[in-house]
């Protein structure tokens, strides 16, 4: 296979969704992340449970929904909870192993911004969507993984508001916050792998996918970027990958339309 | 129309509603088309939310609300969606309650975002949580408590601009945790599947936190899809007894764009369709004077 023949969304998509492990319980952003936990449940991983915040605890849907409170999900799920249940009883407790985001503006803590750009609070450049139930995710969820694509304006040296907590200013601070999960341990791009460093909690460029280059990783983020000297290169996706992915893309497209 | 003249007679109440002894009232549910409900229950000022999570979004009522020229209203909601796009469009709203003010799959609501950057048509004040502070608040307001406890919030910059968070120290752990104070809406407006004769009211599906939003507010408006004579057993279905709704109204497709799981599928390419007509002022504009102002009571 050439490199022509996926586009990097896909690689990014497919590198997120080999990140979670089969059995594991997964509380399930939509887009970005929906798409990479169903493709999951849908080749590696038939026993991941995917928990969706409108309450549907192992939602199974056979097309990629549009909302999280798409009925195909609810529909499948082994269980439909309330919104008050899912946050209280399921996700705070650490309930959920992995916890699975997007993010407008992402800094080197990996620290999330989805509430406002530019500006002040009162007087923002550009007003985002806000927290949903991002904060208590990335606090409670034994890990966090994050999807986003990568780019100066989305990597920044520091988020102009945190939404979500990753690292915070760095070591230390998850605990002394008393933030009980352990924080985001892979950031998936469309160019390759972003992991905390262990000893600064930095993010650092672990691995490239194919045809990506540490120069254009370098690019396209707005803090020094660290390259690990054995950075690796993602296995190029697969034809069967590529296979589910794009049937659950034409699925959810066929059903926006319908 | 049909009228639950039963309970209104036997207990005397005015519009459906007996005052106690504490101040609050307890509520008959009476059936009430859907201009006189929210005329009845929804003044200009008030503080509304039009609960519903993706699912059973009670659109027919908001858009009422619009029709009747509401103003100054503080709207509450996890998730504003389209709904409140076109009310704060409208300049029904001065001030917004809410954790997630997105256009679910599709991206902004413009109508919001116009309003938070620029003011148009009217400032919008926000008072902005998560997901689960939301809903914990709901949840201390259904249960006559003033304040929630959850671990939330904690190190995330809404602290610093949400006043309405503070922390509290548990007497038996010394931990420190997060508070939010209940939610008390003057009205809850939600959408359900059924009520039957006697004005009972079961929804099923994803039901969000309808329940504690009517449990927490002062007055109740429910929109139905149809009135049957009897529930048939159904599992996982929530019911709402008729002493805590005050109006229902019989309006079936009254969550459309959303769904109504059973009647219904959400009508995604509304959804993307919106985002086009939001984006401009004079576009969204015509829409509302041809889609809401020029039509009669949905």
């Amino acid at each position: 296979m050439t490199v022509a023949d996926w586009t990097s969304d896909e690689m990014m998509t497919v590198a997120a969704s080999r990140a979670l492990r089969d059995g594991t319980v997964c509380f399930v952003g939509i887009g970005l992340p929906s798409t990479a936990a169903n493709l999951a449940r849908r080749t590696h991983a038939p026993k991941l449970v995917l928990v969706y915040e409108s309450g549907t605890l192992g939602a199974k849907p056979d097309h990629l929904p549009l909302s999280i409170g798409d009925g195909i999900l609810a529909e499948t799920a082994d269980s439909v909870v309330t919104v008050p249940e899912v946050f209280n009883y399921w996700l705070q407790p650490g309930r959920v192993d992995v916890g699975f985001l997007g993010a407008a503006q992402l800094d080197r803590f990996a620290n999330i911004n989805t509430t406002v750009v530019g500006g002040d609070y009162e007087h923002p450049k550009v007003r985002l969507p806000g927290a949903g139930g991002a904060p208590e995710i990335a606090a409670s969820c034994r890990e966090v993984i994050v999807v986003v694509r990568q780019s100066k304006r989305a990597f920044v040296d520091r988020v102009d508001f945190v939404t979500s907590v990753g690292y915070g200013r760095g070591p230390g601070d998850r605990e002394r916050l008393g933030l009980r999960g352990a924080g985001p341990r892979m950031v998936i791009t469309d160019l390759g792998v972003l992991e905390p460093d262990p000893e600064t909690c930095e993010l650092v460029l672990t691995r490239l996918h194919p045809g990506a280059t540490a120069e254009q990783a370098r690019e396209a983020t707005g803090w020094p970027l660290v390259v690990r000297d054995d950075v690796a290169t993602t296995e190029p996706p697969t034809d069967a990958e590529l296979d589910v992915l794009r049937a659950l893309q034409a699925g959810g497209r066929r059903q926006a339309i319908a | 129309m049909r009228t639950n003249s039963r309970q209104a007679n036997d207990l005397g109440g005015i519009g459906g509603t007996v005052s106690i002894g504490t101040g609050e009232h307890v509520p008959l549910a009476t059936f009430a088309g859907l201009d006189e409900a929210v005329a009845d229950l929804v003044h200009d000022g008030d503080t509304v939310a039009l609960e519903g999570f993706t699912h059973l979004i009670p659109y027919a009522a908001g858009h009422e609300i619009i029709r009747q020229g509401r103003t100054g209203l503080t709207l509450v909601r996890m998730t504003p969606d389209l709904i409140y796009d076109q009310l704060i469009g409208a300049g029904c709203a001065a001030k917004l309650v809410f954790s997630w003010g997105g256009n679910p799959g599709v991206g902004s609501l413009h109508r919001f975002r116009d309003a938070v950057q620029n003011g148009w048509p009217v400032p919008l004040e926000l008072e902005e949580h998560s997901h689960a502070g939301m809903a914990n608040r709901y949840v201390a307001g259904a249960s006559g408590l003033p304040f929630a406890v959850l671990r939330g919030y904690t190190g995330t910059d809404l602290v610093a601009h949400t006043t309405n968070i503070k922390s509290v120290t548990c007497p038996f752990t010394g931990e420190v945790l997060t508070a939010v104070p209940a939610l008390r809406p003057d009205v809850t407006v939600i959408h359900a599947q059924q009520a039957d004769r006697q004005g009972n009211i079961r929804m099923w599906g994803i039901t969000g936190v309808q329940k504690e939003a009517v449990l927490s507010a002062r007055r109740s408006l429910v929109t139905v899809e149809e009135v049957v004579d009897e529930f048939e057993p159904k599992a996982g279905a929530v019911v709402l007894p008729n002493w805590v709704i005050d109006r229902i109204a019989v309006v079936p497709g009254g969550s459309h764009p959303s769904y109504a799981d059973g009647y219904s599928i959400r009508d995604n390419d509304y959804y993307q369709r919106w985002d086009p007509i939001s984006r401009d002022r004079d576009v969204f504009r015509a829409w509302l004077d041809e889609h809401i102002m020029r039509v009669g009571s949905e």
